[in-house]
Protein backbone atom coordinates (compact mmCIF):
# COMPACT_ATOMS: atom_id res chain seq x y z
CA UNK A 1 0.00 0.00 0.00
CA UNK A 2 1.39 3.46 -1.12
CA UNK A 3 -0.17 6.28 0.68
CA UNK A 4 0.58 10.00 -0.78
CA UNK A 5 0.10 13.78 0.65
CA UNK A 6 -1.69 17.17 -0.41
CA UNK A 7 -0.24 20.22 -0.31
CA UNK A 8 -3.67 21.04 1.14
CA UNK A 9 -3.11 18.12 3.57
CA UNK A 10 -4.70 15.10 2.15
CA UNK A 11 -3.87 11.80 2.47
CA UNK A 12 -4.71 8.77 -0.22
CA UNK A 13 -4.16 5.60 0.70
CA UNK A 14 -4.11 2.89 -2.44
CA UNK A 15 -5.15 -0.37 -2.03
CA UNK A 16 -5.70 -2.50 -5.17
CA UNK A 17 -7.38 -0.49 -7.55
CA UNK A 18 -9.33 1.62 -4.90
CA UNK A 19 -7.97 4.22 -2.90
CA UNK A 20 -8.73 5.81 0.84
CA UNK A 21 -8.86 9.41 1.50
CA UNK A 22 -8.66 11.62 4.90
CA UNK A 23 -7.20 14.68 5.98
CA UNK A 24 -3.59 14.41 8.04
CA UNK A 25 -2.77 14.26 11.47
CA UNK A 26 -1.12 18.27 10.98
CA UNK A 27 -4.79 19.20 9.42
CA UNK A 28 -6.88 17.63 12.28
CA UNK A 29 -4.76 19.64 15.11
CA UNK A 30 -4.64 22.83 13.03
CA UNK A 31 -8.32 22.32 12.93
CA UNK A 32 -9.45 21.72 16.24
CA UNK A 33 -12.20 19.95 17.59
CA UNK A 34 -14.22 18.76 14.84
CA UNK A 35 -17.93 18.69 15.05
CA UNK A 36 -19.62 17.78 11.30
CA UNK A 37 -18.23 16.29 8.24
CA UNK A 38 -20.29 16.25 4.73
CA UNK A 39 -19.23 13.29 2.78
CA UNK A 40 -19.71 13.51 -0.93
CA UNK A 41 -22.65 10.72 -2.67
CA UNK A 42 -21.68 7.12 -3.44
CA UNK A 43 -21.15 7.48 -7.43
CA UNK A 44 -20.43 10.49 -7.40
CA UNK A 45 -17.21 11.39 -10.26
CA UNK A 46 -14.59 13.76 -8.57
CA UNK A 47 -11.75 15.56 -10.70
CA UNK A 48 -8.44 15.81 -8.67
CA UNK A 49 -7.85 18.99 -6.95
CA UNK A 50 -11.72 19.36 -6.57
CA UNK A 51 -14.00 20.20 -3.78
CA UNK A 52 -14.82 16.72 -2.45
CA UNK A 53 -16.35 17.36 0.89
CA UNK A 54 -16.75 19.67 3.97
CA UNK A 55 -15.00 19.36 7.34
CA UNK A 56 -15.66 22.00 10.29
CA UNK A 57 -14.85 22.68 13.38
CA UNK A 58 -16.24 24.58 16.46
CA UNK A 59 -14.52 27.55 14.44
CA UNK A 60 -15.07 27.25 10.65
CA UNK A 61 -16.02 25.11 7.66
CA UNK A 62 -13.07 23.68 5.41
CA UNK A 63 -13.17 22.16 2.67
CA UNK A 64 -11.61 18.69 1.43
CA UNK A 65 -10.07 18.41 -1.64
CA UNK A 66 -10.16 15.00 -4.19
CA UNK A 67 -5.87 14.55 -4.27
CA UNK A 68 -7.46 12.38 -7.19
CA UNK A 69 -9.86 11.82 -10.00
CA UNK A 70 -12.19 9.01 -9.39
CA UNK A 71 -15.43 7.68 -8.18
CA UNK A 72 -16.39 7.64 -4.74
CA UNK A 73 -16.94 3.42 -4.26
CA UNK A 74 -17.90 4.42 -0.37
CA UNK A 75 -17.91 7.20 2.68
CA UNK A 76 -17.29 6.52 6.29
CA UNK A 77 -20.57 6.77 7.71
CA UNK A 78 -19.12 6.59 11.05
CA UNK A 79 -17.86 9.70 11.07
CA UNK A 80 -21.71 11.03 11.23
CA UNK A 81 -22.49 10.84 14.64
CA UNK A 82 -18.38 10.94 15.96
CA UNK A 83 -16.73 13.43 13.70
CA UNK A 84 -14.07 13.77 16.82
CA UNK A 85 -12.52 10.41 15.61
CA UNK A 86 -10.84 12.18 12.97
CA UNK A 87 -9.35 14.19 15.83
CA UNK A 88 -8.26 10.98 17.32
CA UNK A 89 -7.40 8.76 14.69
CA UNK A 90 -6.86 11.40 11.04
CA UNK A 91 -4.83 8.76 9.25
CA UNK A 92 -7.27 5.29 10.27
CA UNK A 93 -10.61 5.30 11.94
CA UNK A 94 -11.01 8.99 10.65
CA UNK A 95 -11.12 8.24 6.66
CA UNK A 96 -13.35 9.97 4.52
CA UNK A 97 -14.02 8.07 1.77
CA UNK A 98 -13.02 6.02 -0.59
CA UNK A 99 -12.44 6.93 -4.37
CA UNK A 100 -11.94 4.31 -7.65
CA UNK A 101 -9.33 5.94 -9.34
CA UNK A 102 -9.63 6.90 -13.28
CA UNK A 103 -6.25 7.59 -13.73
CA UNK A 104 -3.59 5.80 -10.73
CA UNK A 105 -0.74 8.03 -12.18
CA UNK A 106 -2.03 10.74 -10.61
CA UNK A 107 -0.38 9.50 -7.38
CA UNK A 108 3.11 10.62 -8.73
CA UNK A 109 2.15 13.78 -8.34
CA UNK A 110 1.80 13.96 -5.31
CA UNK A 111 4.03 13.95 -1.73
CA UNK A 112 5.85 10.68 -0.28
CA UNK A 113 5.42 11.11 3.55
CA UNK A 114 8.89 11.98 3.78
CA UNK A 115 8.11 15.03 1.17
CA UNK A 116 5.06 15.74 3.08
CA UNK A 117 7.41 15.87 6.60
CA UNK A 118 9.46 18.40 4.84
CA UNK A 119 6.79 20.06 3.55
CA UNK A 120 5.50 20.64 6.67
CA UNK A 121 8.64 21.77 7.92
CA UNK A 122 8.68 24.67 5.78
CA UNK A 123 5.22 25.83 7.05
CA UNK A 124 6.20 26.17 10.58
CA UNK B 1 -7.86 21.19 2.89
CA UNK B 2 -8.44 24.77 2.80
CA UNK B 3 -10.73 27.19 5.28
CA UNK B 4 -13.63 28.33 3.25
CA UNK B 5 -12.82 32.06 2.52
CA UNK B 6 -16.33 33.11 3.90
CA UNK B 7 -16.69 31.44 7.26
CA UNK B 8 -16.54 33.25 10.04
CA UNK B 9 -13.56 33.40 12.24
CA UNK B 10 -14.63 33.93 15.94
CA UNK B 11 -13.16 37.20 16.13
CA UNK B 12 -13.83 40.85 16.48
CA UNK B 13 -13.58 42.90 13.59
CA UNK B 14 -9.50 43.97 13.48
CA UNK B 15 -8.35 46.82 14.55
CA UNK B 16 -7.25 48.56 10.75
CA UNK B 17 -10.18 48.95 8.46
CA UNK B 18 -8.67 46.94 5.14
CA UNK B 19 -7.04 49.86 2.51
CA UNK B 20 -9.64 50.55 -0.46
CA UNK B 21 -8.93 48.56 -3.62
CA UNK B 22 -6.65 51.10 -5.26
CA UNK B 23 -4.23 51.59 -2.68
CA UNK B 24 -0.96 49.22 -2.68
CA UNK B 25 -1.78 46.65 0.42
CA UNK B 26 -0.07 48.17 3.35
CA UNK B 27 2.23 45.70 5.42
CA UNK B 28 -0.30 44.98 8.93
CA UNK B 29 1.14 46.33 12.21
CA UNK B 30 2.92 44.31 14.34
CA UNK B 31 0.30 42.32 17.18
CA UNK B 32 0.53 43.84 20.51
CA UNK B 33 0.72 41.68 23.62
CA UNK B 34 -1.40 41.57 27.08
CA UNK B 35 1.01 40.93 30.04
CA UNK B 36 0.10 37.66 30.02
CA UNK B 37 1.13 36.71 26.74
CA UNK B 38 3.98 34.79 27.87
CA UNK B 39 1.95 32.90 30.15
CA UNK B 40 -0.20 31.95 27.48
CA UNK B 41 2.89 30.60 24.96
CA UNK B 42 4.24 28.93 28.09
CA UNK B 43 1.14 27.16 29.12
CA UNK B 44 0.61 25.92 25.44
CA UNK B 45 -1.56 28.51 24.34
CA UNK B 46 -2.26 28.60 19.94
CA UNK B 47 -1.98 32.30 19.38
CA UNK B 48 -3.70 33.78 16.87
CA UNK B 49 -4.61 37.49 15.54
CA UNK B 50 -7.20 38.81 17.48
CA UNK B 51 -8.19 43.07 16.76
CA UNK B 52 -4.54 43.96 16.85
CA UNK B 53 -3.45 41.59 19.66
CA UNK B 54 -1.87 38.52 19.31
CA UNK B 55 -4.56 36.38 21.57
CA UNK B 56 -4.63 32.17 22.58
CA UNK B 57 -7.57 30.85 20.27
CA UNK B 58 -7.22 27.67 22.60
CA UNK B 59 -4.52 25.52 24.56
CA UNK B 60 -3.84 21.76 24.44
CA UNK B 61 -7.28 20.32 25.73
CA UNK B 62 -9.17 22.24 22.74
CA UNK B 63 -11.93 24.16 22.44
CA UNK B 64 -14.66 21.68 23.28
CA UNK B 65 -13.44 20.19 26.75
CA UNK B 66 -12.23 24.18 27.65
CA UNK B 67 -15.99 25.29 27.23
CA UNK B 68 -17.39 22.53 29.58
CA UNK B 69 -14.68 23.14 31.75
CA UNK B 70 -15.93 26.37 32.23
CA UNK B 71 -19.52 25.00 32.71
CA UNK B 72 -18.69 22.26 35.14
CA UNK B 73 -15.87 24.35 37.23
CA UNK B 74 -13.93 27.32 36.37
CA UNK B 75 -12.04 29.22 34.04
CA UNK B 76 -9.41 31.89 33.49
CA UNK B 77 -9.76 34.30 30.63
CA UNK B 78 -7.43 36.77 29.58
CA UNK B 79 -9.15 40.06 28.10
CA UNK B 80 -6.41 42.50 29.33
CA UNK B 81 -7.15 43.67 25.07
CA UNK B 82 -10.13 45.37 25.90
CA UNK B 83 -9.88 48.73 26.60
CA UNK B 84 -10.17 49.90 30.11
CA UNK B 85 -10.30 53.83 31.07
CA UNK B 86 -11.91 56.46 33.56
CA UNK B 87 -14.04 59.36 33.06
CA UNK B 88 -13.80 61.67 35.95
CA UNK B 89 -15.51 65.01 37.20
CA UNK B 90 -16.47 67.01 39.99
CA UNK B 91 -19.43 64.43 41.14
CA UNK B 92 -21.06 61.62 40.20
CA UNK B 93 -24.08 63.86 38.73
CA UNK B 94 -21.35 65.71 36.60
CA UNK B 95 -20.17 62.56 34.77
CA UNK B 96 -23.10 60.72 34.69
CA UNK B 97 -24.83 63.10 32.85
CA UNK B 98 -21.89 63.48 30.21
CA UNK B 99 -21.89 59.67 29.32
CA UNK B 100 -25.48 59.45 28.51
CA UNK B 101 -25.32 62.16 25.84
CA UNK B 102 -23.38 59.21 24.26
CA UNK B 103 -25.18 56.26 26.07
CA UNK B 104 -29.12 55.51 26.06
CA UNK B 105 -28.36 53.27 29.34
CA UNK B 106 -29.52 55.62 33.21
CA UNK B 107 -26.24 56.51 34.65
CA UNK B 108 -27.08 58.95 36.43
CA UNK B 109 -29.18 56.95 38.56
CA UNK B 110 -26.63 53.90 38.85
CA UNK B 111 -25.76 53.01 42.78
CA UNK B 112 -22.38 53.35 43.90
CA UNK B 113 -20.56 49.78 43.46
CA UNK B 114 -23.39 49.09 40.26
CA UNK B 115 -22.32 48.32 36.99
CA UNK B 116 -24.37 48.52 33.98
CA UNK B 117 -24.68 47.28 30.27
CA UNK B 118 -24.82 49.81 27.73
CA UNK B 119 -24.13 50.72 24.04
CA UNK B 120 -22.17 53.99 22.10
CA UNK B 121 -25.44 54.83 19.61
CA UNK B 122 -24.37 56.99 16.65
CA UNK B 123 -27.03 59.48 15.36
CA UNK B 124 -28.63 57.07 13.81
CA UNK B 125 -28.76 55.02 16.42
CA UNK B 126 -26.98 52.47 15.11
CA UNK B 127 -24.55 51.09 17.82
CA UNK B 128 -20.63 52.27 17.88
CA UNK B 129 -19.77 49.78 20.43
CA UNK B 130 -20.83 48.05 23.42
CA UNK B 131 -19.65 48.33 27.21
CA UNK B 132 -19.47 47.95 30.56
CA UNK B 133 -19.77 51.55 33.08
CA UNK B 134 -19.04 50.91 36.81
CA UNK B 135 -19.45 53.59 39.06
CA UNK B 136 -16.97 53.36 42.44
CA UNK B 137 -18.28 51.88 45.56
CA UNK B 138 -15.90 54.22 47.31
CA UNK B 139 -17.75 57.96 48.70
CA UNK B 140 -14.09 59.44 47.98
CA UNK B 141 -14.08 58.47 44.36
CA UNK B 142 -17.71 59.85 43.73
CA UNK B 143 -17.55 61.32 39.69
CA UNK B 144 -15.32 58.66 38.83
CA UNK B 145 -17.21 55.98 36.35
CA UNK B 146 -14.87 53.11 35.14
CA UNK B 147 -15.69 51.92 31.23
CA UNK B 148 -14.57 48.81 29.61
CA UNK B 149 -14.82 48.70 26.09
CA UNK B 150 -14.00 46.56 22.66
CA UNK B 151 -10.95 45.76 22.09
CA UNK B 152 -11.26 46.39 18.06
CA UNK B 153 -12.72 49.61 18.88
CA UNK B 154 -10.94 51.31 21.92
CA UNK B 155 -9.25 53.63 19.62
CA UNK B 156 -12.26 54.62 18.10
CA UNK B 157 -14.74 54.82 21.49
CA UNK B 158 -11.49 56.88 23.47
CA UNK B 159 -11.41 59.65 20.07
CA UNK B 160 -15.41 59.79 20.11
CA UNK B 161 -15.19 60.09 24.33
CA UNK B 162 -12.68 62.78 23.98
CA UNK B 163 -14.53 64.98 20.82
CA UNK B 164 -18.08 64.99 22.93
CA UNK B 165 -16.88 65.08 26.54
CA UNK B 166 -17.59 68.49 27.90
CA UNK B 167 -14.56 70.45 29.62
CA UNK B 168 -15.29 69.15 33.02
CA UNK B 169 -14.99 65.76 32.55
CA UNK B 170 -11.62 63.80 31.88
CA UNK B 171 -11.26 60.53 30.06
CA UNK B 172 -8.35 59.30 31.50
CA UNK B 173 -6.90 55.22 29.54
CA UNK B 174 -6.16 52.88 32.22
CA UNK B 175 -3.62 51.39 29.40
CA UNK B 176 -1.24 50.10 32.07
CA UNK B 177 -4.39 47.73 33.28
CA UNK B 178 -4.54 44.33 32.98
CA UNK B 179 -8.08 42.56 32.81
CA UNK B 180 -9.11 38.85 33.70
CA UNK B 181 -12.02 37.08 34.16
CA UNK B 182 -12.87 33.99 36.14
CA UNK B 183 -16.19 32.21 35.06
CA UNK B 184 -18.13 29.28 36.23
CA UNK B 185 -20.02 27.32 39.24
CA UNK B 186 -16.83 27.36 41.18
CA UNK B 187 -15.20 30.95 40.26
CA UNK B 188 -16.86 31.93 43.78
CA UNK B 189 -15.03 29.76 45.48
CA UNK B 190 -11.56 29.65 43.56
CA UNK B 191 -11.58 33.50 43.68
CA UNK B 192 -12.85 33.76 47.41
CA UNK B 193 -9.90 31.68 48.74
CA UNK B 194 -7.99 34.75 47.73
CA UNK B 195 -9.90 37.88 48.30
CA UNK B 196 -13.13 36.65 50.20
CA UNK B 197 -14.42 40.18 50.16
CA UNK B 198 -15.50 38.92 46.45
CA UNK B 199 -17.97 36.19 47.94
CA UNK B 200 -20.73 37.81 48.88
CA UNK B 201 -21.35 39.84 45.85
CA UNK B 202 -24.21 40.28 43.52
CA UNK B 203 -24.41 39.92 39.84
CA UNK B 204 -23.26 43.59 37.97
CA UNK B 205 -21.31 44.64 41.59
CA UNK B 206 -17.89 46.09 41.91
CA UNK B 207 -15.58 46.63 44.67
CA UNK B 208 -12.29 47.87 45.32
CA UNK B 209 -10.19 45.27 47.23
CA UNK B 210 -7.23 43.49 47.40
CA UNK B 211 -6.45 39.77 45.81
CA UNK B 212 -4.09 38.04 48.02
CA UNK B 213 -2.65 41.82 49.41
CA UNK B 214 -2.63 43.06 45.37
CA UNK B 215 -4.36 45.73 44.59
CA UNK B 216 -7.62 45.32 42.48
CA UNK B 217 -11.08 46.14 41.12
CA UNK B 218 -13.14 42.98 41.06
CA UNK B 219 -16.82 42.96 39.38
CA UNK B 220 -18.96 40.13 39.35
CA UNK B 221 -20.04 39.73 35.69
CA UNK B 222 -18.37 38.13 32.82
CA UNK B 223 -19.49 37.10 28.98
CA UNK B 224 -20.26 33.43 29.44
CA UNK B 225 -23.62 32.70 31.23
CA UNK B 226 -22.10 31.81 34.41
CA UNK B 227 -21.55 33.16 37.76
CA UNK B 228 -17.89 35.07 37.56
CA UNK B 229 -15.53 37.53 38.25
CA UNK B 230 -13.85 40.39 36.77
CA UNK B 231 -10.61 41.24 37.85
CA UNK B 232 -8.74 44.48 36.99
CA UNK B 233 -5.10 45.03 38.19
CA UNK B 234 -2.28 46.69 37.32
CA UNK B 235 -0.39 44.87 34.27
CA UNK B 236 2.47 44.65 36.66
CA UNK B 237 0.34 42.19 39.27
CA UNK B 238 -1.63 40.49 36.73
CA UNK B 239 0.84 37.77 36.34
CA UNK B 240 0.63 36.84 40.39
CA UNK B 241 -2.62 36.81 40.13
CA UNK B 242 -3.39 34.43 37.62
CA UNK B 243 -0.85 32.09 38.80
CA UNK B 244 -3.26 31.93 42.28
CA UNK B 245 -5.75 31.15 40.26
CA UNK B 246 -4.18 28.87 38.44
CA UNK B 247 -3.26 26.90 41.52
CA UNK B 248 -6.46 26.58 42.46
CA UNK B 249 -7.38 23.09 40.75
CA UNK B 250 -11.06 23.91 39.46
CA UNK B 251 -9.64 26.69 37.38
CA UNK B 252 -7.70 26.20 34.17
CA UNK B 253 -7.03 28.67 31.29
CA UNK B 254 -9.23 28.99 28.68
CA UNK B 255 -8.38 30.95 25.00
CA UNK B 256 -10.92 32.95 22.88
CA UNK B 257 -12.35 30.14 20.96
CA UNK B 258 -14.26 28.65 24.13
CA UNK B 259 -15.28 32.26 24.76
CA UNK B 260 -17.38 32.82 21.66
CA UNK B 261 -18.98 29.30 22.06
CA UNK B 262 -19.76 30.30 25.80
CA UNK B 263 -21.26 33.42 25.01
CA UNK B 264 -22.53 32.65 21.99
CA UNK B 265 -24.64 29.89 23.42
CA UNK B 266 -25.39 32.82 26.27
CA UNK B 267 -27.21 34.92 23.36
CA UNK B 268 -24.55 37.19 24.09
CA UNK B 269 -23.70 39.92 21.46
CA UNK B 270 -20.61 39.70 20.41
CA UNK B 271 -19.50 43.70 18.19
CA UNK B 272 -18.91 43.65 15.04
CA UNK B 273 -20.92 40.85 14.52
CA UNK B 274 -24.28 40.54 16.06
CA UNK B 275 -24.18 44.07 16.77
CA UNK B 276 -22.81 47.43 14.49
CA UNK B 277 -23.76 50.34 13.70
CA UNK B 278 -26.34 49.61 11.34
CA UNK B 279 -28.01 48.01 14.14
CA UNK B 280 -30.05 49.77 16.43
CA UNK B 281 -30.56 48.10 20.41
CA UNK B 282 -33.84 47.39 19.98
CA UNK B 283 -33.38 45.20 16.44
CA UNK B 284 -30.66 43.96 18.85
CA UNK B 285 -33.25 42.46 21.43
CA UNK B 286 -31.08 45.16 24.42
CA UNK B 287 -34.17 47.13 24.94
CA UNK B 288 -34.03 46.04 28.67
CA UNK B 289 -30.99 47.82 28.46
CA UNK B 290 -32.29 51.47 28.13
CA UNK B 291 -34.01 52.31 31.79
CA UNK B 292 -37.22 54.34 31.92
CA UNK B 293 -36.12 57.30 32.24
CA UNK B 294 -34.04 57.53 28.79
CA UNK B 295 -36.96 56.07 26.86
CA UNK B 296 -38.96 58.79 27.60
CA UNK B 297 -36.99 61.36 27.77
CA UNK B 298 -34.32 60.42 25.20
CA UNK B 299 -31.28 62.82 24.94
CA UNK B 300 -28.87 60.42 23.48
CA UNK B 301 -27.59 59.37 19.51
CA UNK B 302 -30.51 57.97 17.62
CA UNK B 303 -33.21 58.44 20.34
CA UNK B 304 -35.91 59.55 17.41
CA UNK B 305 -34.79 56.03 15.87
CA UNK B 306 -34.76 54.16 19.32
CA UNK B 307 -37.70 55.65 20.68
CA UNK B 308 -39.57 54.87 17.32
CA UNK B 309 -38.77 51.28 17.56
CA UNK B 310 -39.56 50.82 20.83
CA UNK B 311 -43.20 52.49 20.39
CA UNK B 312 -43.49 50.04 17.21
CA UNK B 313 -41.63 47.38 17.29
CA UNK B 314 -38.48 47.73 14.84
CA UNK B 315 -38.33 46.14 11.27
CA UNK B 316 -36.41 43.43 12.31
CA UNK B 317 -34.50 41.77 15.56
CA UNK B 318 -32.04 39.52 16.57
CA UNK B 319 -33.19 35.84 17.40
CA UNK B 320 -31.62 32.45 18.23
CA UNK B 321 -31.98 30.02 15.64
CA UNK B 322 -31.25 26.23 16.01
CA UNK B 323 -30.57 24.10 13.19
CA UNK B 324 -32.25 21.04 12.34
CA UNK B 325 -29.58 17.69 12.05
CA UNK B 326 -26.00 18.62 12.86
CA UNK B 327 -24.40 20.85 10.10
CA UNK B 328 -23.03 23.89 11.59
CA UNK B 329 -24.58 27.71 9.75
CA UNK B 330 -21.87 30.85 9.91
CA UNK B 331 -22.01 34.00 10.17
CA UNK B 332 -23.77 35.72 6.92
CA UNK B 333 -25.88 32.37 6.10
CA UNK B 334 -29.17 33.81 4.80
CA UNK B 335 -31.91 33.00 6.33
CA UNK B 336 -35.35 32.10 4.45
CA UNK B 337 -38.99 31.56 5.69
CA UNK B 338 -40.65 28.44 4.50
CA UNK B 339 -42.17 29.56 1.36
CA UNK B 340 -38.66 30.77 0.41
CA UNK B 341 -38.56 34.40 0.97
CA UNK B 342 -35.07 35.83 2.00
CA UNK B 343 -35.88 36.84 5.68
CA UNK B 344 -32.81 37.53 7.26
CA UNK B 345 -29.04 36.45 7.67
CA UNK B 346 -27.08 35.03 10.55
CA UNK B 347 -24.69 37.01 12.45
CA UNK B 348 -22.85 34.22 14.82
CA UNK B 349 -23.19 30.95 13.94
CA UNK B 350 -21.27 28.02 15.13
CA UNK B 351 -21.12 24.32 17.62
CA UNK B 352 -22.33 24.89 21.06
CA UNK B 353 -20.37 22.18 22.79
CA UNK B 354 -23.22 22.71 26.07
CA UNK B 355 -26.40 22.47 23.68
CA UNK B 356 -23.98 19.57 21.74
CA UNK B 357 -25.28 21.08 18.38
CA UNK B 358 -25.26 23.95 16.20
CA UNK B 359 -26.69 27.13 17.16
CA UNK B 360 -27.05 30.65 15.60
CA UNK B 361 -28.36 33.79 16.25
CA UNK B 362 -29.37 36.25 13.72
CA UNK B 363 -31.43 39.13 12.33
CA UNK B 364 -34.74 38.21 10.88
CA UNK B 365 -38.07 40.08 10.01
CA UNK B 366 -40.26 41.18 12.89
CA UNK B 367 -43.07 38.68 11.39
CA UNK B 368 -40.60 35.87 11.48
CA UNK B 369 -39.22 36.20 15.43
CA UNK B 370 -41.95 33.73 17.49
CA UNK B 371 -39.70 31.13 18.94
CA UNK B 372 -41.17 28.24 16.76
CA UNK B 373 -41.43 29.36 13.70
CA UNK B 374 -39.67 27.04 11.47
CA UNK B 375 -37.13 28.89 8.77
CA UNK B 376 -34.54 27.62 6.51
CA UNK B 377 -30.69 28.57 6.75
CA UNK B 378 -29.03 28.30 3.42
CA UNK B 379 -25.53 26.10 3.69
CA UNK B 380 -23.49 25.18 0.80
CA UNK B 381 -26.64 26.26 -1.36
CA UNK B 382 -28.78 23.75 0.57
CA UNK B 383 -31.85 24.02 2.19
CA UNK B 384 -31.25 23.49 6.24
CA UNK B 385 -34.43 23.53 8.42
CA UNK B 386 -34.21 25.50 11.33
CA UNK B 387 -36.46 26.99 14.25
CA UNK B 388 -36.06 30.06 15.59
CA UNK B 389 -35.77 29.81 19.44
CA UNK B 390 -36.15 31.97 22.67
CA UNK B 391 -32.28 33.12 23.47
CA UNK B 392 -30.19 31.97 25.77
CA UNK B 393 -29.56 28.41 24.26
CA UNK B 394 -27.98 27.87 27.98
CA UNK B 395 -29.46 29.20 30.87
CA UNK B 396 -28.08 31.96 32.58
CA UNK B 397 -26.55 30.94 36.03
CA UNK B 398 -25.97 34.60 37.78
CA UNK B 399 -26.13 35.19 41.36
CA UNK B 400 -28.54 37.87 41.88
Amino acid sequence: MTTRYTKDHEWIRLDGDVATIGITEHAQNALGDIVYVELPEIGRQVEQGGEAAVVESVKAASDVYAPASGEVVAVNDTLDGAPATINEDAEGKGWFFRLKLSSPGQLDTLMSEEQYKAFLKTLE
Amino acid sequence: MTQAPDTAEATEPQATAPPAADVPPVAPAPLLKTPLHSLHVARGGRMVPFAGYEMPVQYADGIIAEHNHVRAEAGLFDVSHMGQAFLVGADHETVARALETLVPADIVNLAPGRQRYTQFTNDEGGILDDLMVTRSADPAEDGVLFLVVNAATKEADYAHLSACLPSGVRLIRADHRALIAVQGPMARQAVGRHCPEAVPMTFMSAISTRFDGIDCHISRSGYTGEDGFEISCKATRVRAIAERLLSEPSVKLIGLGARDSLRLEAGLCLYGHDIDTTTSPIEAALAWSIQKRRRTEGGFPGAERIQRELAEQPARVRVGIKPEGRAPAREGTEIRSIAGEPIGKVTSGGFGPTVNGPICMGYVENGFAEPGTGVQLIVRGKELAASIVALPFVTHRYVR
